[in-house]
């Protein structure tokens, strides 16, 4: 028999402290959707979804029933668009967005990912045609999610690649400038891009991964803050203990349910995603976590250190939890999606620059940012390229997610409502890159990229 | 398939009389029972076998939980492996 404590504990970890399965997500691949017409490749990419995911719903809804935890979002993650659609000859590659925005409609999935491209070392004719429609994507459909990676470790970041992204984020915002520019939140920037990433926006399906696959993403940042709450004045040793065993019970329900829904939807078993992911709810906050650890504010001078502790404990908690640990795997630190990092960021302790100082210990980036609508293109391209330099120096995946948030400034707001959030506009540096920019090219590969 | 049913709750009379009501109603048995009643809080802890349950597993969890609402109180079931795999290695 179990024991009764540990079944309540469970109970109370789901009832008041947040733990959830933040998404089921189904990898599909759709490089057997290559066609030379558009028409035919929207069709088929179409009718593909639709028949994979078909039942992604219902089990996501049945082992929530079974298993007494909410599975917050079930999505799909598709193959790169760029390389599926590559063999199309003339045609609008919008088309495509909105081919996946219907099938993600018919199977009931609130956002499908994969609207990317990958051109950390140079682009195809098809990447270029993809670039150019992603704001029309963005602004003229409701579910689809787009990534761009730009870099790797071993190939160096393609700074061309990152200029066009500014002036992609300016397009963006612009033309969903009536919603707050959301449509930038539904694209990302990234250095090192996994290919089984479950969490939007930035998930798509490798070309290395199976015809479908299911990678969990769990979530868990309000129950390891209650269990850091109960061991107050706990050396950080005896901490680090403390997380580590909350991050392996969290992890176990991810194997759960993930072994389980891949069972269920004859799919392969991808991967399970060890990030704490926050949301906008009191109580289920990463900021907050670090404040807990001892820090006033998230974004004081302390604040890198104990996110290092917190996202190296976590991984080693969850690594024996689950028998495939992938994605991103570690602490995020969206702005907007946390109550902690709004309080923080609007009282002025949180800046862009401590921002990316603590990207350097954790997952993932710069994420859910809002900055003025104003920031010149040239600023964003910065912004983003001293980001991705980070991830490609130390080897690991970084991404930026920014909301230049149209016709406002710094010190305003914009809300997205939901899972989403709402942001304070931060105010970024106003000194000019551009003629650092104008170089154009490629960075080189860092030195420890030669490993052979 | 073995269920783990939880009550938690302000204690009254008939508790596990109204639950275990609904279990045979259902055809699920109880295997194993334990509750513990701590300054008028009671909660109770059933291990019952589901596998003759005469309506799908998410109908007994609802009827449970409507119970539970009746009552004023949490009443769940839920499929013991998630208790399984957050608890033993």
């Amino acid at each position: 028999m179990l024991n009764t404590l540990d079944i309540l504990e469970t109970i109370k970890m789901i009832t008041e402290e947040h733990l959830d399965i933040r998404t089921i997500t189904m990898g599909i691949s759709l490089l057997d959707c290559a066609s030379e017409d558009l028409g035919r490749c929207c069709g088929k990419i179409y009718d593909k979804v639709c028949r994979r995911a078909e039942r992604l719903v219902a089990v996501g809804e049945e082992l929530e029933k079974e298993y007494g935890i909410p599975v917050i979002n079930k999505r799909v993650s598709v193959s790169p668009i760029s390389a599926v659609a590559a063999a199309c000859g003339g045609g609008d590659f919008a088309d495509l967005a909105r081919a996946m925005d219907r099938a993600a409609a018919a199977v009931g999935v609130n956002f499908i990912g994969g609207y990317s491209a990958l051109v950390h070392k140079g682009m195809t004719d098809a990447d270029r045609r993809l670039l150019d429609a992603i704001p029309e994507a963005l602004a003229e459909t409701e579910r689809v999610c787009s990534s761009v990676n730009v870099a790797t470790t071993r190939a160096g970041i393609n700074m061309d690649a990152v200029s066009r992204m500014g002036r992609i984020l300016k397009e963006t915002s612009y033309r969903t400038r009536e919603s707050g520019s959301f449509g930038c939140a539904k694209l990302v920037v990234f250095a090192n891009i996994p290919e089984d990433n479950p969490f939007m926006a930035g998930a798509y399906h490798g070309v290395g991964e199976a015809e479908c696959a299911i990678n969990v993403g769990v979530s868990g940042p309000g129950v390891v803050r209650a269990a850091i709450l109960r061991h107050p004045g706990c050396g950080l040793t005896e901490l680090a203990d403390v997380i580590k065993k909350t991050a392996f019970k969290i992890t176990r329900v991810g194997q759960l349910i993930a072994a389980e829904s891949s069972r269920r939807l004859g799919a392969e078993f991808g991967i399970v995603d060890l990030s704490l992911a926050p949301t906008p709810a009191v109580g289920d906050s990463v900021a907050e976590i670090l404040e807990e650890m001892g820090l006033e504010v998230c974004g004081c001078h302390g604040t890198t250190a104990c996110l290092a502790m917190l996202n190296d404990a976590v991984k080693k908690g969850g690594v024996m939890a689950s028998s495939h640990v992938g994605g991103l795997s570690g602490a995020f630190i969206p702005v907007s999606e946390d109550a902690g990092m709004v309080r923080a960021a609007e009282s002025g302790a949180l800046t862009v620059d401590k921002l990316e100082a603590m990207t350097a210990v954790c997952s993932v980036g710069l994420d859910m940012i809002a900055v003025p609508g104003d920031t010149p293109a040239e600023v964003l391209s910065a912004i983003i390229a001293d980001e991705i330099s980070i991830g490609v120096v130390n080897n690991k995946t970084t991404a930026v997610r920014l909301i230049p948030a149209w016709g406002r400034a710094a010190g305003e707001r914009v809300v997205f409502g939901g899972l989403w959030g709402e942001a304070p506009i931060m105010p970024v540096h106003t000194g000019s890159p551009a003629a650092f920019l104008a170089r154009g090219g490629r960075i080189p590969a860092p030195i420890h990229s030669q490993r052979n | 398939m073995r269920a783990v049913i939880t009550v938690v709750g302000k204690d009254a009379v008939g508790i596990i009389a109204e639950v275990s009501g609904v279990l045979k109603r259902r055809g699920v048995n109880i295997v194993d029972i334990t509750q513990s009643v701590m300054s008028d809080l009671f909660a109770m802890v059933m291990m019952a076998d589901i596998s003759a349950c005469t309506v799908p597993f998410g109908a007994l969890a609802d009827e449970l939980a409507d119970l539970g609402r009746r009552l004023g109180l949490d009443v769940r079931a839920m499929h013991e492996d998630i208790f399984n795999s957050m608890h033993r290695i």
